[in-house]
């Protein structure tokens, strides 16, 4: 056969032997494999795979998926690249500031490894119905919110629940994240196993500074700032919308907290600071993402190909250490049947009647298991408390002074919290202490 | 414990375009971590199929190591590409090495990159290394490798004193190994923040009891406010004191007489005001049984303080001369030098500044002692203040990596251990994770020779370890291995090239506490095991 004329005399890329390596264990089963996964029909079946992956892992989850040979990629993220990206997101430069990341991560991957066809939607998750999310078969996240990741989880259960007639509708959620040196990877299998609801609880909220501490007693770098972000910032309006990524309003926000950490003789107030309490910066290195994502994508390609046993049924959690040596905690978390999403029962909320509704409410934003920072409540029958519309909002606000005993609430009673931030409803039974 | 001049005009301005840039790595290893990185110059030598290597290149020029290396002596081919994505349709034909440092320099453009052998005649490893100007901070070869090249690399470091990294990665299997070269100790380890507060209850100075006599004086007659923001220190220096008169003059030593003393302090609290109770005398009560502690040498660093050096340690370091130092200090007064840090509580600010300036101002006095002692020795003349107060402040968190201490590990012997770890384990249930050497084994058997049957690569380990013959577990991690044929998964590269990467970095920065010494990575069971082989 003649070789084709090539002005780069570049000889075509021989599909096969470019992927033998990764053939090679996906023919082959090991000691480990189900048998069936070197089946004709196997193989054929991750050819048409479709997986969507979003959040700031982005980068490296597209360069491995792309490498595990996945050939229909899409990608959700509606950031743009920010200067601070570029120490660990890898497909971006300089240049590319400003610009959407799905898009400019897209195309890199394309451009590099040739055949894979990867969509890019430079959206929030939320914009997105469950339509849009039945045609994968995988979502794989590395998403830095936690009320994105909560939002996709119960989307997914709900589609499992909704179609629980057909196995295909259970869709495999992959989800990193990373902090420092610290990471975790886990599956979930929505419906069948522990979803990131029931571990919630895993991710804390930090607590707040008391307001009178940064209103009168401040003792650390950070009171002042928070002074000067939630106290003069609004006091002297010197913009009319704060913009934390903007220079000139963290420099503004620099200054207060200088001058205040000055009058009270408090040493360590610096920009780099002032901005990482503002912005609740997490830091964030190219390993640790490169660890995690890569841990990820492993499971994503052992749940598509079943070239080897995944996280799942059994094990469904990997926590990874990485400051004090290696260290790595590979687990099952179990499923919480009175888990608001994917559970069957309600969950009991100890409370005390004399509690007002406004406390109730203030502490499921605090709560490990709840954290709702817009609850609006109803009991059977009546609503207590509703964030919208206004009009409603109006004339429920007047409960909010009330106790629960005022209210008419009684022990074991269920009452149903919805927030604007999840597609969901939580129901608990209010168990009174006495 | 550099003091901030608060009376000196701030800079203003704000962070530098580099500054932006490594925002969210300085939080972790600050300016200092970032210079030595920038100071850095890697070797990678490559082989096999390719891709570890070249993903822990990535993860080390993103954050902005100096400049590196790689030495691969492979021509591009068609299933590169299907596992290296630092390589496109263009490379084929061409030097690997070249490929793979153009397209990993434009990740930073402040990063130099160069390759070898520009010229695919030369062969000679010595070559490079004997060419190379600035000497290597570190190399990274890649398994499997010809018997010959490990050896120059090998004497090369041994020589040079040059950390060496091998790794190796298989189909789902991976492992690498830290060989450091002597002791390696650690001053900056970055311990959690829970654990750092050293408020030294049973052992204050006169400066803090005068402080807190003047604060509790006339305590019962404090109004409500001034009671109510008693920072906890004060609170407990001054109950502490009335325990002892009331023993003999002895603190509260066993668990009993501290759960005492916290129900003491506990009924101090006033409770007949609208609030209920004290947030201070709370944070007070809560912390009696972290914080009424004798002073103690922890173990780390007493392996320190009794450390004799061997014959491959770098002893003319300022470390050894700083430690003399903080020991003799030791001795004469039985407790370390204050670190001088002061956990948030409640307290009036004044208040609270003050208190932590007594802790700083203790702990400036300290290291002050520290460096007169050091001064004195003989080496100490030069050594900085700065590096005198970093080894005071963290002086309980001291970590020696790789200390000879006499145990040389023998491989057949860890091995007989781990597999006897693992029938205790299966006793005790399915949650204690079994041992990961078997791939270790099955990984080096194919050291030199990617490719080998499960029944070549069980042969090698049983020549090595005779204990693991007829193990099950050897057995299927050989069968795993094998079916790689020598091959990487790119995932299982990838994982391993952070975690290289996260460990040379700790090594460069010497900050963080790096393996001891190798960590062997299931990408089936998704975990890892860290082991002294
Ligand atoms: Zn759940």
């Amino acid at each position: 056969m003649a070789a084709t004329q090539n002005p780069a005399h570049v000889e075509p890329t021989n599909e096969s032997a470019r992927w033998r390596l990764l053939d090679q264990i996906r023919r082959n089963p090991g000691p480990f494999t189900d048998p069936s996964a070197a089946d004709e029909e196997s193989l054929a079946n991750f050819e048409k795979m479709k997986i969507l992956g979003a959040g700031g892992l982005g980068c490296e989850i597209l360069k491995n998926l792309a490498m595990s040979h996945f050939r229909d990629i899409h990608v959700i993220d509606m950031d743009t690249i920010d200067i601070s990206n570029l120490n660990r997101q890898f497909l971006f430069r300089k240049s590319d500031v400003g610009k959407y990341k799905a898009e400019v991560a897209a195309r890199f991957v394309e451009q590099r490894v040739k055949g894979v066809k990867i969509t890019a939607y430079n959206n929030r998750i939320q914009d997105f119905d469950e339509t849009f999310y039945k045609q994968f078969q995988l979502v794989i996240c590395g998403l830095d919110s936690i009320e994105a990741r909560r939002w996709i989880n119960a989307m997914l259960v709900s589609i499992a629940e909704d179609g629980s007639d057909d196995p295909d509708n259970i869709k495999p959620l992959v989800d990193g994240g990373t902090e420092g040196f610290k990471g975790q990877a886990r599956v979930i299998l929505p419906t069948i196993t522990s979803c990131i609801e029931c571990q919630l609880d895993m991710h804390a909220p930090r607590a707040a500074v008391p307001l009178c501490t940064i209103a009168s007693i401040p003792r650390q770098p950070e009171h002042c700032v928070e002074w000067a972000h939630v106290i003069a910032w609004d006091e002297e309006k010197p913009f009319p919308q704060l913009d934390k990524d903007d220079p000139e309003h963290v420099t503004w926000l620099y200054k207060k907290a200088l001058t205040r950490a000055q009058e009270f003789n408090i040493p360590g107030v610096t920009y780099s600071l002032t901005q990482g309490t503002i912005k609740n910066i997490i830091p964030a290195i190219a390993s640790t993402n490169a660890i995690i994502a890569a841990a990820c994508c492993n499971e994503a390609f052992k749940l598509a190909t079943s070239a080897a046993p995944c996280l799942g049924f059994e094990n469904n959690y990997m926590m990874y250490s990485g400051n004090d040596s290696i260290y790595t905690y590979t687990f099952k978390h179990e499923q919480k049947p009175d888990c608001p999403v994917c559970g069957k029962q309600s969950r009991p909320l100890e409370v005390d009647p004399s509690t007002t509704l406004q406390a109730l409410l203030d502490s499921f934003a605090v709560r490990p298991e709840a954290q709702l920072k817009k609850p609006s409540v109803r009991a059977e029958g009546k609503t207590l408390y509703m964030q919208f519309p206004p009009s409603l909002e109006e004339r429920t606000r007047p409960n909010l002074a009330k106790t629960l005993a005022e209210l008419g609430l009684e022990n074991r009673q269920e009452i149903v919290v919805t927030d604007p931030a999840f597609p969901l409803e939580f129901t608990f039974y209010l168990v009174f202490k006495s | 414990m550099t003091e901030i001049l608060v009376q000196t005009p701030p800079v203003l301005q704000g962070p530098s375009e580099k500054e932006r840039k490594y925002d969210r790595q300085l939080r972790l290893w600050a300016a200092s971590g970032q210079a030595a990185l920038e100071s850095s110059n890697i070797l990678l030598l490559n082989s096999g199929s390719g891709t570890v290597g070249v993903e822990t290149l990535k993860n080390l020029v993103l954050p902005g190591i100096g400049s590196f290396t790689i030495a691969d002596d492979a021509i591009v081919h068609d299933e590169d590409l299907g596992v290296n994505f630092f390589l496109d349709e263009s490379s084929k034909g061409k030097s690997r090495a070249q490929c793979c440092t153009e397209f990993l320099v434009e990740l930073n453009p402040e990063v130099n990159g160069s390759w070898w052998p520009k010229n695919p005649d030369d062969q000679r490893l010595e070559q490079l290394l004997e060419a190379t100007q600035t000497p290597f901070t570190m190399i990274l070869y890649a398994l499997p490798i010809e018997p010959e090249r490990l050896n120059i690399i090998q004497e090369y470091s041994r020589q040079h004193q040059t950390p060496l990294v091998a790794v190796h990665s298989a189909g789902f299997y991976s492992y690498f190994s830290v060989n450091l070269h002597g002791a390696f100790p650690i001053v900056d380890t970055h311990p959690d923040d829970t654990a750092t507060a050293d408020l030294r209850l049973l052992s204050p100075w006169p400066a803090l009891l005068d402080f807190t006599k003047e604060m509790t004086r006339d305590i019962d007659n404090l109004d409500n406010h001034l009671h109510g923001h008693l920072p906890l220190v004060v609170i407990l220096l001054h109950y502490l004191d009335l325990w002892k008169q009331g023993h003999d003059g002895a603190y509260p030593a066993n668990y009993s007489e501290k759960v005492a003393f916290r129900n003491a302090v506990s009924d101090a609290m006033r409770r007949d005001i609208p609030e209920g109770g004290e947030e201070n005398f709370e944070e007070a009560v809560a912390a009696v049984m972290k914080h009424v502690v004798p002073p103690q040498l922890p173990s780390s660093l007493k392996q320190v303080f009794d450390y004799q050096p061997s014959g491959s340690d770098d002893t003319k370091s300022g470390f050894w001369i700083i430690a003399e130092g903080v020991k003799q200090f030791y001795n004469r007064h039985g407790v370390l030098p204050v670190p001088g840090g002061l956990p948030d509580m409640k307290a009036q600010s004044e208040v609270y500044i003050k208190l932590q300036n007594l802790y700083k101002d203790k702990a400036r006095q300290d290291a002050q002692e520290v460096l007169a002692t050091v001064r004195g020795i003989a080496g100490g003349e030069d050594i900085d203040t700065a590096e005198v107060e970093l080894f005071c402040t963290n002086a309980r968190f001291i970590k020696l990596v790789n200390p000879a201490d006499g145990r040389t590990v023998d491989l057949a012997q860890a091995v007989e251990q781990q597999l006897a770890n693992d029938e205790i384990a299966a006793l005790a249930g399915p949650e204690m994770p079994s041992t990961l050497i078997p791939i270790y084994l099955a990984l080096t058997a194919t050291s030199h020779q990617g490719v080998a049957t499960a029944e070549q690569i069980v042969a090698s380990i049983q020549d090595r370890v005779p204990a693991a013959a007829g193990n099950e577990r050897v057995q299927k991690a050989a069968e795993e291995v094998a079916r790689a044929t020598g091959g990487e998964l790119h995932n299982t590269s990838a994982v391993m090239g952070g975690m290289v990467a996260q460990e040379m970095i700790k090594i460069i920065t010497k900050q963080y506490i790096p393996i001891e010494n190798t960590c062997i990575f299931d990408g089936i069971e998704s975990r890892c095991q860290v082991l002294r082989l």
